[in-house]
């Protein structure tokens, strides 16, 4: 058995995958859930690979998930922080992808400020490259296990309503599940403050509701996600009070909607602001589904890029 | 051109097959006590559901039948592209001090094997593990060898066997394919 919809050599985002891709890569997903229940939550495929995993930015989650995957498939995993390695001393990031080529290693995970930075290292290492994160651009596995877990509670994705709720402009999260969304045939709308949605954002093919409580009305499911005030030079909102009581996600609003809303949060999470602790904590939140299948997702990415014949993955595009 | 395919066994022939193979299942461990039947994704899988249904009509007794994947722990992962689909492993049950019987559809080079056996590890220690096959085609590449096999066959190097099972080829049959340049 084959898949014909092969990654080729790096996963960068979603906006380059196709359907059929995307596909497989939500398929081959589903059987690493299972790993991650037995006793030893370990498998042997990509034994004396070597992945390591550049963060030029600060991760918890990601860094850690990426880790838990890449040890339960057996890679040996390396941790490089710009923060005590010589990027800190003026290194640039292609330079120190280099070095840790000359020590002979087969994938990298790299998180950057720089939107485009995965694919500049892409195009100038040998090694697989996986975006975990690069500046406003895409988090192309934060993109597909959301897609994961909708797939799970809904059972599809074609026709569904998924309304991406809060600071668009900044997120990175936001485009890859705009992408992944649309490709895969659901409906996608944005909710949030004009000054905290991009520029012509409507040519995306998505609707914007300028009222949370619309919003609430015409989903399936939210989408809330962090207002990143670290990116923030001021001036983008009035006061966190203000965008709590505005575009806060509460069980007062959700109440009363016509339907159960599933909601969803890509973490860390500013309660109080952006969602209210007795929502993300309620009985509709999946936040906590979207970590567990988020180390089945990664697992699948790194088995379907990692190894092969580069030569035979080429011909078999063909 | 397709090459000319030869039916080894037709149905019927594949139930006379699988209705001995469960009678020397249950001799073989002298019994049902403590026993699961293990098949190998996909075709051995639905193999593994006929011995337990005809092992239920036989001796009254409903076993447990998980499901392997031995996709991750193939030995040529790192040659073959592009990747190879995974499909679900299904061993809710702890397997320490059980009795286990894998189930496939053919025996080949015994690499298969090789890598359930490895996977079985990694779910705990049975007492005892043996192999079911419907065919063995010969032609081992590793000291592998199956305990009940339904039939030997004689199958050169480049021709295939498929085992066509009803839940998901329609019917059932072993059907022979000769080499392609043949």
């Amino acid at each position: 058995m084959s898949t014909s919809a092969d990654l080729g050599k790096d996963l960068l985002g979603l906006e380059e995958l196709t359907t059929a891709q995307i596909q497989l890569l939500l398929d081959v997903s589903e059987p690493f859930k299972e790993i991650s229940l037995r006793s030893i939550k370990k498998v042997p495929t990509l034994r004396g690979a070597t992945v390591v995993n550049l963060f030029f930015e600060a991760s918890t989650r990601t860094r850690l998930s990426f880790e838990f995957a890449e040890k339960r498939l057996s890679a040996d995993a390396v941790n490089v922080a710009s923060s005590g390695s010589s990027v800190s001393k003026g290194e640039t990031l292609v330079d120190t992808a280099r070095n840790l080529e000359a020590m002979k290693i087969d994938m990298v995970v790299v998180r950057h400020g720089s939107s485009g930075a995965a694919r500049f290292l892409a195009q100038r290492i040998e090694s697989n490259v996986i975006n975990a994160g690069d500046g406003m651009h895409e988090h192309p596995t934060q993109g597909l296990l959301d897609l994961l877990t909708l797939r799970d509670h809904f059972k599809r994705l074609a026709g569904l309503r998924v309304c991406i709720c809060g600071d668009v402009l900044h997120s990175r999260v936001a485009r890859s599940n705009i992408w992944g969304l649309r490709k895969m045939g659901a409906e996608v709308a944005l909710c949030g403050p004009r000054s905290l949605l991009p520029n012509a954002v409507e040519e995306m093919g998505v609707t914007v509701f300028r009222r949370i409580e619309e919003a609430i009305e015409w989903a399936d499911a939210l989408n809330i996600l962090r207002l990143q005030l670290e990116r923030m030079q001021g001036g983008y909102i009035p006061s966190l009070r203000e965008y709590n009581r505005v575009f806060g996600v509460t069980r007062d609003k959700l109440e009363r909607a016509p339907r159960d809303v599933l909601i969803m949060h890509p973490g860390p999470m500013n309660r109080g602001v952006e969602i209210d602790s007795d929502v993300a904590d309620g009985p509709h939140s999946v936040i906590l589904d979207q970590v567990t299948n988020g180390v089945a997702v990664r697992m699948a990415v790194l088995y379907l890029l990692a190894g092969g014949n580069p030569a035979l993955a080429e011909a078999a595009k063909g | 051109m397709a090459p000319t395919r030869t039916i080894a066994l037709d149905a019927r022939a594949v139930a006379r097959t699988l209705r001995r193979m469960a009678d020397e299942v249950v001799e073989l461990f002298d019994g049902t006590d403590d026993l699961i039947v293990v098949g190998i994704q996909r075709r051995g899988v639905q193999l593994a559901d006929r011995l337990v249904e005809m092992i239920a009509e036989r001796e009254g007794v409903r076993l447990k039948r998980g499901a392997l994947d031995i996709t991750l722990y193939r030995d040529d992962l790192q040659t073959v592209g592009p990747r190879p689909v995974v499909g679900k492993t299904d061993l809710p049950w702890s397997i320490d001090r059980q009795r286990v019987v894998i189930v496939d559809d053919v025996l080949y080079t015994g690499r298969t094997i090789r890598a359930a056996l490895d996977e079985l590890a990694d779910f705990g220690r049975p007492s005892r593990i043996a192999l079911a096959v419907l065919v063995d085609r010969g032609g081992r590449e590793l000291p592998i060898h199956a305990d009940i096999v339904g039939r030997t066959m004689d199958v050169p190097a480049g021709a295939r066997v498929d085992v066509l099972v009803g839940d998901l080829d329609g019917e059932d049959s072993v059907v022979l394919v000769p080499p392609v340049d043949a």
